[in-house]
């Protein structure tokens, strides 16, 4: 049995779901890929089944995307696996670059590793003012709630080793999960690096973010970041 | 003018209005349409008003140890927090429900792959 297991939520993601899966397959051999299909109202599980790469749990009722990859904590959990990685069912993420954040989480560096578009001085990845100024207002709460210099506080391109995956399997966050769950982890004690990766822009479908969702947003990872930081430390850590 | 209203009258209304209140929350819950556990506060605040319809001066001296002069408004006062601690209990139930539906739903979606991997084996 393969000892890492990569993650892909996708809701709607029939337009981009085979390409993802073709692309990990091509780049990592050595992994199994479960798809978590949260509920789309399009053929993203045929689609997702026919590629015979990867395995495909269907959930009967959208959770959103944290309730989702919590799903793939859990099945990695259950089955054993040693190492999780987390990648984007939207094509934006690079399968070539898996290794990247995969390695040193394999060797021991870090519990965590993600994939940051902001690490180099010059980022490569175009972002709207509006994202780039949320962005800049999570490291800014992350460094002074747990003291972690993040710069990619919304990425969802991340490896985590098995006690990492434990973890996470009985606490994520719901809605909005990226930056809550980097603050989750560093409170309880986790170590967590960054490696520098690039994104693409997205091939099919749009940010699930705009319009009056960005406020909303904002709000709510900042009310779960500090409420995350009130809360006890759990036993795991 | 107002003398002449006989103040009798609502407090019948309102005794009434208390005892119905409360014996609609009782039968909702013989029915098992509300769970004894989430009930206690509807019990409680119903039994509260059939006290203070009753007791017509107590609303006045509970005005007079909150330091209120006009005593309608210490009762408007106690019906909202009473309004609001049901809601916040319901806020609690939701929250709490929402949190199981998330789990059941991840656990269906692992058993069912789980199930199709047994069968493809057959």
């Amino acid at each position: 049995m393969n000892k890492t297991l990569i993650i892909v939520p996708a809701y709607n993601e029939a337009g981009n779901i085979e390409r993802s899966v073709a692309d990990i397959r091509e780049h990592k051999k050595d992994c199994d890929i479960l798809v978590i299909n949260d509920c789309s109202t399009d053929n993203t599980s045929e689609v997702a089944g026919e590629t015979k790469n990867c395995k495909v749990v269907d959930l009967p009722v959208n959770l959103g995307i944290g309730g989702a990859v919590q799903t793939g904590f859990k099945y990695a959990s259950e089955n054993g696996y040693e190492y999780c990685v987390q990648f984007d069912g939207d094509g934006q993420h690079n399968a070539a670059e898996i290794d990247k954040i995969l390695d040193p989480v394999m060797k021991g560096e870090a519990d965590v590793f993600i994939g940051s578009r902001f690490l180099k001085k010059e980022p490569n990845f175009r972002s709207t003012f509006a994202r780039r100024k949320g962005i800049f207002i999570f490291k800014i709460v992350n460094l002074i709630l747990t003291g972690q210099k993040i710069t990619d506080n919304t990425s969802g391109f991340r490896a985590y080793n098995k006690r990492a995956t434990e973890f996470l399997s009985h606490n994520y966050p719901e809605d909005f999960p990226e930056p809550e769950s980097v603050v989750l982890l560093g409170r309880n004690g986790f170590r967590i690096k960054e490696v520098s990766v690039n994104m693409k822009e997205r091939q099919n479908g749009s940010s699930s973010i705009y319009g009056l969702r960005i406020p909303y947003y904002m709000f709510k990872v900042l009310l779960s970041v500090i409420m995350t930081s009130l809360r006890k430390r759990k036993i795991y850590a | 003018m107002l003398s002449n209203i006989n103040t009798d009258k609502i407090q019948y209304f309102a005794v009434a209005g208390s005892i119905i209140l409360l014996f609609f929350i009782i039968e909702l819950i013989r029915r098992k349409k509300i769970k004894e556990q989430y009930s206690l506060l509807w019990l409680f605040f119903g039994t509260g008003f059939i006290v203070l319809s009753i007791w017509r001066d107590g609303i006045e001296e509970i005005a007079v140890v909150m330091g209120i002069a006009y005593a309608p408004a210490a009762f408007l006062l106690i019906l909202v927090m009473a309004i609001f601690l049901i809601l916040i209990e319901f806020s609690i139930i939701i929250s709490k429900l929402s949190d199981n539906v998330k789990v059941l739903v991840q656990e269906i979606g692992l058993i069912k792959e789980k199930m199709k991997k047994i069968e493809d084996k057959k």
